[in-house]
């Protein structure tokens, strides 16, 4: 797994896939930084900033995992994968925190911004990094939808358009949480990843909600093993 | 070192296996000869992983691929079809990659140096896969399933899409691999496995259709010169003639190519040259031979005459 893990962040960097995810996730947060943070003036509450972010992610992640699977099915490259002493849970799990690292590290430069507000306002730390973790685990959940749409098909196009519906249907399910009825909402907060997102704007640490992302993203990968699976079996 | 017992593949409705079963002896090269569509790959993918059959078992030293695939995955070198390269990489990346991949305990710098020299890749190493031509991209292909030294050495079609010389290089470097490694060949090439195969297994529309000897299959190959012949007469009066020429041991009209002339194959001894003898004979009865086509034996005509070769053998110890 050790070996794919390697080779996959390697790749991310040999082609401009990297560069370019890397690019446009620090121009688009910046922006949004700029607009929601700085041009507010507001240095204390960044919610609205994260809140944006994470909208963002639906596109700016599929184009990290779009390749992942897709393009070794396309070109057979992943027939040295599968005949090698390596599980497919292992492959795909290689894969999978190759992704997580390269988002991670951006995530982390990214957080870089929160510095200016320290030298020239008040930020709430506690806040920002509530926030932080839960836009690691929300990217995590993201990037394993991902690689699912990535082990679907043989054109990373499809893979990325396919898991941007995904995730803005994942995020869609919080427009019915204004419904009145009961049972629904209740349902709609359970399931939805922004509602879920709600104690972390506060600063915080809700470990149940964290845990909701983390099954969810190994739900995913576990699909995306089953995947292979049944292919070997067709 | 490899068996497999009643293997079945099924894909939807579409059956690539239909229950083969065959051994590999230490130590052999198998040649693994059928037409395209026979199930070869699908076999070969089966026995290195990659897919699960839908019935049966498969064998590498004893280990089932089934039950146990990682450590019957550690026995294989497996060169796919299309060799499964990283164009982005450069070979000794790539090599390290796959050391890396297969868990191999070997000395890294030495073992791959070692597979580089095999291979004769020492010279390439530090170029981009992409940049290569379509023999070293092959011969890399070949150095990824060196690596770990595995005993048995699965090869899918090597010499497809390859300029003459490069075929003879790698059917050399197969020959070669065969003195330390089990191999199996695929191919749909005969000379390639009466070259370099010790043994035949013949695989048509998933069954396995002949399993013998290189001498057997030499043998069904020796023997028959065929031609193509483009005769201007009577189709029936000409036949009629050809079939009753004794240096010919038999004829069959292929068809009609154009107005004046009919093609016929005529099959004659290997140690007669009939082609005097044919001219001759047409000559006398004022039939005109306007084209005389030397003909090799396609995969079909080897398939049948092995199985009546086998089923002579049969008859004649029943007798």
């Amino acid at each position: 797994m050790f070996a794919i893990y390697k080779r996959e962040l390697k790749a991310y960097f040999i082609s401009p896939i990297g560069y370019l995810f890397v690019g446009n996730f620090l121009a688009v947060s910046g922006l949004l930084f700029s607009i929601c943070t700085l041009q507010q003036q507001e240095s204390s509450s960044v919610s609205n900033y994260f809140r944006y972010l994470i909208y963002a992610f639906a596109i700016l992640l599929p184009l990290l995992t779009m390749k992942s699977l897709s393009e070794e099915r396309k070109t057979k490259s992943e027939q040295l994968l599968m005949t090698s002493p390596v599980s497919i849970s292992g492959m795909i799990m290689g894969k999978y925190f190759a992704s997580l690292t390269v988002f991670t590290a951006v995530l982390l430069c990214n957080s870089l911004n929160f510095l200016l507000l320290e030298k020239f306002g008040d930020p709430n730390g506690r806040l920002i990094i509530s926030n932080l973790i839960c836009l690691f685990f929300i990217g995590a959940l993201f990037l394993a939808v991902g690689m699912f749409f990535s082990s679907l098909t043989e054109d990373p196009l499809v893979s990325a358009i396919g898991s941007m519906d995904a995730i803005f249907v994942m995020l869609a399910v919080n427009f019915l949480s204004d419904i009145t009825i009961p049972w629904l909402k209740k349902i709609v907060d359970f399931i939805s990843v922004l509602s879920r997102y709600e104690p972390f704007t506060y600063g915080i640490l809700d470990i149940t909600s964290i845990i909701y992302y983390v099954s969810i993203a190994a739900v995913f990968i576990f699909f995306t093993v089953r995947v292979y699976e049944r292919r070997r079996w067709a | 070192m490899i068996e497999f017992k009643n293997v079945y593949k099924d894909y939807g409705q579409n059956h690539a296996l239909k229950g083969i079963s065959f051994k590999v002896e230490k130590g052999e090269i198998l040649g693994f000869l059928g037409p395209n569509g026979a199930g070869k790959s699908t076999a070969l993918n089966i026995l290195t992983g990659y897919l699960s059959a839908t019935a049966g078992e498969a064998f590498v030293d004893g280990i089932s691929i089934f039950e146990n695939p990682i450590a019957a995955k550690k026995l294989i070198g497996f060169l796919p079809e299309m060799p499964p390269l990283y164009p982005e990489m450069k070979v000794e990346e790539y090599l390290n990659f796959v050391y890396d991949l297969k868990g191999c305990t070997l000395s890294r710098k030495q073992h791959i140096n070692d597979v580089c020299g095999v291979v004769k890749l020492s010279h390439v190493k530090n170029r981009l896969i992409k940049n290569l031509s379509k023999g070293y991209k092959q011969r890399v292909g070949i150095a990824q399933a060196l690596i770990g030294n595995p005993k048995v050495l699965v090869f899918d079609e090597p010499t497809v899409g390859l300029d003459p010389k490069q075929i003879i290089e790698i059917r050399n470097l197969v020959k070669e691999l065969g003195k330390e490694h089990t191999i199996i060949l695929s191919t749909h090439i005969l000379p390639e496995v009466q070259q370099v195969c010790s043994r035949v297994v013949v695989i048509n529309e998933g069954l396995i259709v002949a399993d013998e000897s290189i001498e057997t299959l030499t043998e069904a190959l020796e023997g028959t010169r065929r031609h193509v012949a483009k005769i201007c007469g009577p189709e029936q009066d000409v036949i009629k003639l050809l079939r009753s020429l004794p240096a010919l041991k038999g004829a069959d009209i292929i068809g009609r190519q154009d107005a004046n002339s009919v093609s016929y194959l005529i099959e004659s001894d290997e140690k007669i040259d009939a082609r005097v003898p044919l001219f001759n004979a047409l000559a006398a009865k004022g039939y005109a031979l306007i084209g005389l086509e030397g003909v090799d034996m396609s995969l079909e005509d080897v398939f049948v005459r092995l199985v009546s070769n086998k089923e002579k053998k049969t008859e004649g110890r029943r007798r």
